[in-house]
C-alpha cells in the first residue's frame, strides 16, 4: 500500500487504467457505428496513457492549453505505437469517424486524467490525496461503465429495428444507419403494423393497462387511506401484510388459476386477465399510496371534519386532490411480438410515461418507503 | 374475511371509524383472498393429486342431431337420428340426460324407450355412459305440411345434454407420488442449487452495483437527472423487450457481443452465452443484476440524500479519508435500507420466472424452481408434479418472509 502512495506510481497506474477504459469504450463505439474491424490495441494505448499520466504530474499547471498539447501528444503516441493505424484499420476506412474517435480517445484520456491527478504531488502522498484520486478514477470509471452497459442494449434494440436481417447476419457489428434508404429505414415498423396486426396488440395492451390501473386505484385508494389514517385494531398488521401478497410468486398462483380458468372458460380472455392483474398490482399501489397519505398533513383533513364533512367526503374533497399523480405509476403490460421494432414500440410508451413522471416516481418511492 | 371486532370499551366514534376502515379495506381483502389465498390453498390440494394436464378437460356428454332421408311432401317418412358420445375416453359419465325441442310438424312414430315427448319437448334419460361411449338413436318420423314448408334443421334448437362426472380434481384420491418423485429425482436438487445461486448472486450483485451507482449520483452536477433517468431504463423497460435484446446481442452466430470479443482478440471462437452449461447461469444472473440494480440504486440514493452532510464535514475536519468516511459513516447509515433491500430483492429474485423463461427457457442448467413449476406442469403436462414444486417454493418463501419480518421490520418501518 505504501508503495502505491507515491505520486509517480499512482499517476502511472491511473494513466494506464484510464487510457485502457477510454480506449475500449471508443473502440466499441467506433466498431458499432461503422462496422469496421476496430481493435482497441491496449498494448499501444496503455504505454501512451502511462506517459500522459506522468507528464500530467510533472508539467506545471500554468502552461497554456496544456490539455490540448497533451491530447495531441497522446494522439501522436497512438499513431506511433500502432504504426499509423490508431484503431487497427487503415485510415482510408471511415476516415471522418476515425478522426472523431481519435479526438474522443485523446481528450477522453487527457481531460479526466487531468482532474484525477490535479491534486497529486509527485512525491509521497497522504491518505487524502491518494484516496481522492482513486475515488475520482472510480467515479469516472463508474460513469463510463454504467452508461455503456445500460445504453448498449438499447442502442442495439433501436438500431436493429432499422436494419435488415441479412445485413446483420453479414456483419453483426455494423449498426451504422444506411441513410440512403430514407423512409425505407422504418420498414420493420410498417411491416409490424401492416402484416402482424401489431396495432391490435397495442390496443389490447393499452386497454388492459388502463383498466388495470383504474381497478387498482379503485381498490387501493380506500384501502391505503384506511391503513394510513384510520385507527382500528389490526392496522399495523394490515399495513405490513399487504406486501406479503407481493412475495407470493406468480407462477405458484398461476397453476390453480389456470385450472380454474380452464374449467370456467376464462382462459385466453381479457376479462380473465382483468380479474388477475389488478390484484397483483394492488399491494404495491396500496403500499405506496399509504406512505403518501401519511405524508399529507392530517390537520387539513381534521379541519374538513370540523367543518362538518363526513370521512368519505374528506377523502373525496381534500385528500384525493392532494394525491393526484402518484397513482399513475403502474403501467407496463407488454405485447408479445418478438421483434425489435415491437420491443421499441413497447418500450416507448413506458419510457414516455416514465420520463414524464420520473421525478414524481422517485419522490413517491421515497415517500412510500424510505423514511430516514 | 375477518370480521370487524372493535375492542371493548371503545366509544361509538371509534367503532364507527374501525367499521369504516374495514369497509374500505374489504374490496382489497376479498379480491386478495380470491386471487391469492384461495389458489395457495388449492396448490396444496393439487400437489397431492395424481393429475395430468389432460385431466383438466372435464368429460361431457355430446350429441349430434340430424335427419336421415328426404322429406319432399307432407306425409313422407324419414329418420331423426341422435348421435351420442362421451367426450372423454378415460372418464365415465353418470345420469346423462338430454333436453331438446323437435322441429314443428314432426310426428315421431317410434320413440326411443328412454325418451318422453310432451308436445314438442323431447326429454331423454340415458343413465350412465362408459368412457368413450358412443351410440346412435334412430327415431322414424313422419312430416306434415308445416315441416315441408319450413324445411327445418334439427340443430336449430340446441339439444342440452347434462351428465355428472367425477373429476379427479375433486374426488377423494390422494397420492404422495408427486413429492416422492420430486425428492428422489436428481434434477430437483440441482434445481434448488441453481435457484439459490441465482437468487444470492443476483441479489448481492444488484445491491453492490446499485450502491456503486448511488454513490456516483449522490452529488449534484449538470446532467445528473438525465443520467439517473438513463440508469433506470433497464428496470422500467418491459422484460420481453430487454430479454430479447440480450438474446440477440449474445447470440452465438449472429450476436454482436461474440463478434466484438472475437474482433478485439478476447475470444478465439464464439461462445454460446445462453446455451451452454456454466456460462448460461452466469449470464442470467448478470441479466438479473443488470435489470434490477436500478431498483437498489433508487432506494439507496433516496436514503443517502437524507444523510446529514454535516457529519461528513465533521469527519473531514477530524482527518477521516474519503474511504474511511464511506466505511465508517455511510455504510452504517445505509445498513438498514441495504438489509431490507437484500431480503426483499432476494425474495423477488427467488420468485422470478419470466426473466429466465424468456432468456433460456430453463435450459442449459438455468432451471430455477419457478421455471421448474412451469416445466413440470405444462411442458411435461404433469400438473400434480408442478404443484408439488410450487409447494416447496411456497414453504421456502414462508421461511424467508418470517426472516424478513423479523429483521426487516424494525429497520425501515417496512
Amino acid at each position: 500500500m505504501k508503495m502505491l502512495r507515491i505520486g509517480y506510481v499512482t499517476a502511472t497506474i491511473l494513466g494506464i487504467f484510464w487510457s485502457a477504459v477510454v480506449a475500449i469504450c471508443v473502440a466499441i463505439s467506433l466498431a458499432l457505428l461503422t462496422g469496421a474491424a476496430v481493435t482497441p490495441g491496449l498494448l499501444a494505448v496503455m504505454p501512451a496513457g502511462l506517459i500522459i499520466g506522468i507528464l500530467l504530474l510533472i508539467t506545471p499547471k500554468t502552461i497554456p492549453a496544456r490539455t490540448y498539447i497533451l491530447a495531441a501528444l497522446f494522439a501522436m503516441l497512438l499513431f506511433a505505437f500502432r504504426l499509423s493505424q490508431p484503431f487497427g484499420i487503415t485510415l482510408g476506412e471511415a476516415t471522418i469517424m476515425q478522426i472523431f474517435a481519435l479526438a474522443a480517445i485523446s481528450f477522453g484520456t487527457v481531460g479526466p486524467l487531468k482532474i484525477m491527478l490535479s491534486e497529486l504531488p509527485a512525491g509521497t502522498l497522504n491518505r487524502h490525496e491518494f484516496e481522492g484520486s482513486i475515488i475520482k478514477f472510480l467515479t469516472g470509471f463508474g460513469y463510463v461503465f454504467f452508461t455503456v452497459v445500460v445504453a448498449i442494449p438499447f442502442f442495439v434494440m433501436i438500431m436493429t429495428s432499422f436494419k435488415s436481417q441479412q445485413a446483420l447476419l453479414l456483419n453483426p457489428l455494423d449498426y451504422s444507419l444506411d441513410l440512403d434508404k430514407g423512409w425505407g429505414l422504418f420498414r420493420s415498423y410498417v411491416e409490424l403494423f401492416r402484416d402482424f396486426g401489431f396495432g391490435k396488440y397495442l390496443l389490447t395492451s393499452f386497454f388492459v393497462s388502463v383498466m388495470t390501473v383504474l381497478l387498482t386505484l379503485l381498490f387501493s385508494v380506500p384501502g391505503a387511506y384506511a391503513v394510513a389514517r384510520l385507527r382500528f385494531k389490526g392496522q399495523a398488521a394490515m399495513s405490513r401484510s399487504i406486501l406479503l401478497i407481493y412475495m407470493v410468486p406468480m407462477i405458484v398462483l398461476a397453476l390453480p388459476i389456470y385450472i380454474a380458468f380452464s374449467s370456467v372458460g376464462l382462459r385466453n380472455s381479457i376479462f380473465g386477465i382483468l380479474l388477475i392483474y389488478p390484484v397483483t398490482t394492488i399491494p404495491v399501489a396500496l403500499y405506496m399510496l399509504q406512505g403518501y397519505f401519511r405524508g399529507l398533513p392530517a390537520e387539513v383533513e381534521e379541519a374538513g371534519l370540523m367543518d362538518g364533512l363526513s370521512r368519505l367526503q374528506v377523502i373525496w374533497k381534500i385528500t384525493l386532490p392532494l394525491t393526484r399523480g402518484v397513482a399513475m405509476l403502474n403501467s407496463s403490460e407488454i405485447p408479445r411480438q418478438h421483434l425489435m421494432a415491437g420491443s421499441v414500440i413497447a418500450t416507448i410508451p413506458i419510457m414516455l410515461i416514465f420520463l414524464g413522471l420520473e421525478k414524481f416516481m422517485t419522490k413517491g418511492l421515497t415517500a412510500g418507503s424510505v423514511k430516514g | 374475511m375477518q370480521k370487524a371486532t372493535p375492542p371493548k370499551g371503545t366509544g361509538p366514534l371509534q367503532k364507527r371509524e374501525a367499521k369504516l376502515a374495514w369497509g374500505m379495506l374489504a374490496p382489497t381483502i376479498i379480491s386478495a383472498s380470491l386471487v391469492v389465498i384461495l389458489p395457495l390453498l388449492a396448490i396444496f390440494w393439487i400437489s397431492f393429486k395424481p393429475i395430468q394436464l389432460a385431466d383438466l378437460r372435464v368429460p361431457s356428454p355430446e350429441v349430434y342431431e340430424r335427419i336421415k332421408g328426404k322429406i319432399e311432401a307432407a306425409g313422407d317418412e324419414a329418420i331423426y337420428e341422435l348421435r351420442l358420445t362421451n367426450s372423454s375416453r378415460q372418464e365415465p359419465l353418470t345420469d346423462v340426460t338430454l333436453q331438446d325441442v323437435i322441429p314443428n310438424g314432426m310426428t315421431i312414430l317410434e320413440l326411443d324407450q328412454r325418451c318422453t315427448l310432451n308436445d314438442r319437448d323431447l326429454r331423454c334419460v340415458f343413465g350412465d355412459f362408459a368412457a368413450g361411449y358412443r351410440e346412435r338413436i334412430s327415431m322414424p318420423f313422419s312430416a306434415d305440411q308445416a315441416f315441408v314448408d319450413a324445411d327445418p334443421n334439427p340443430r336449430d334448437s340446441v339439444a342440452i345434454m347434462a351428465g355428472n362426472s367425477t373429476s379427479i380434481l375433486l374426488d377423494g384420491t390422494f397420492t404422495l407420488k408427486n413429492f416422492q418423485r420430486m425428492f428422489n429425482g436428481r434434477e430437483f436438487w440441482s434445481v434448488i442449487g441453481v435457484t439459490l445461486f441465482y437468487s444470492i448472486f443476483g441479489t448481492l450483485g444488484a445491491l453492490i452495483v446499485g450502491l456503486f451507482a448511488a454513490l456516483l449520483l449522490n452529488k449534484s452536477f449538470k446532467g445528473q437527472g438525465m443520467l439517473r433517468g438513463l440508469y433506470l431504463f433497464p428496470y422500467v423497460t418491459p422484460v420481453i423487450a430487454v430479454a430479447f435484446t440480450w438474446v440477440t446481442l449474445f447470440d452465438p452466430f449472429s450476436g454482436s457481443a461474440n463478434a466484438l470479443l472475437i474482433q478485439m482478440g478476447v475470444l478465439a471462437e464464439p461462445i454460446n452465452f445462453f446455451g451452454a452449461k456454466p456460462q448460461a447461469l452466469i449470464m442470467v444472473t448478470v441479466f438479473e443484476i443488470w435489470r434490477y440494480f436500478p431498483m437498489s440504486f433508487l432506494f439507496i440514493l433516496a436514503r443517502m440524500q437524507s444523510i446529514d452532510t454535516g457529519m461528513y464535514e465533521a469527519a473531514d475536519m477530524d482527518g477521516a479519508s474519503p474511504f474511511q468516511q464511506f466505511w465508517y459513516l455511510s455504510v452504517p447509515q445505509l445498513a438498514g435500507i441495504i438489509s431490507v433491500l437484500f431480503l426483499l430483492r432476494f425474495i423477488w429474485t427467488f420468485n422470478k420466472f419470466d426473466d429466465i423463461f424468456l432468456l433460456t427457457g430453463g435450459s442449459a442448467g438455468t432451471r430455477t424452481l419457478t421455471v421448474d413449476v412451469y416445466e413440470q406442469a405444462f411442458a411435461v403436462s404433469n400438473i400434480g408434479a408442478g404443484a408439488a414444486v410450487a409447494v416447496v417454493i411456497f414453504i421456502m418463501l414462508l421461511v424467508f418472509s418470517i426472516v424478513f419480518f423479523k429483521y426487516g421490520s424494525q429497520e425501515e418501518g417496512l
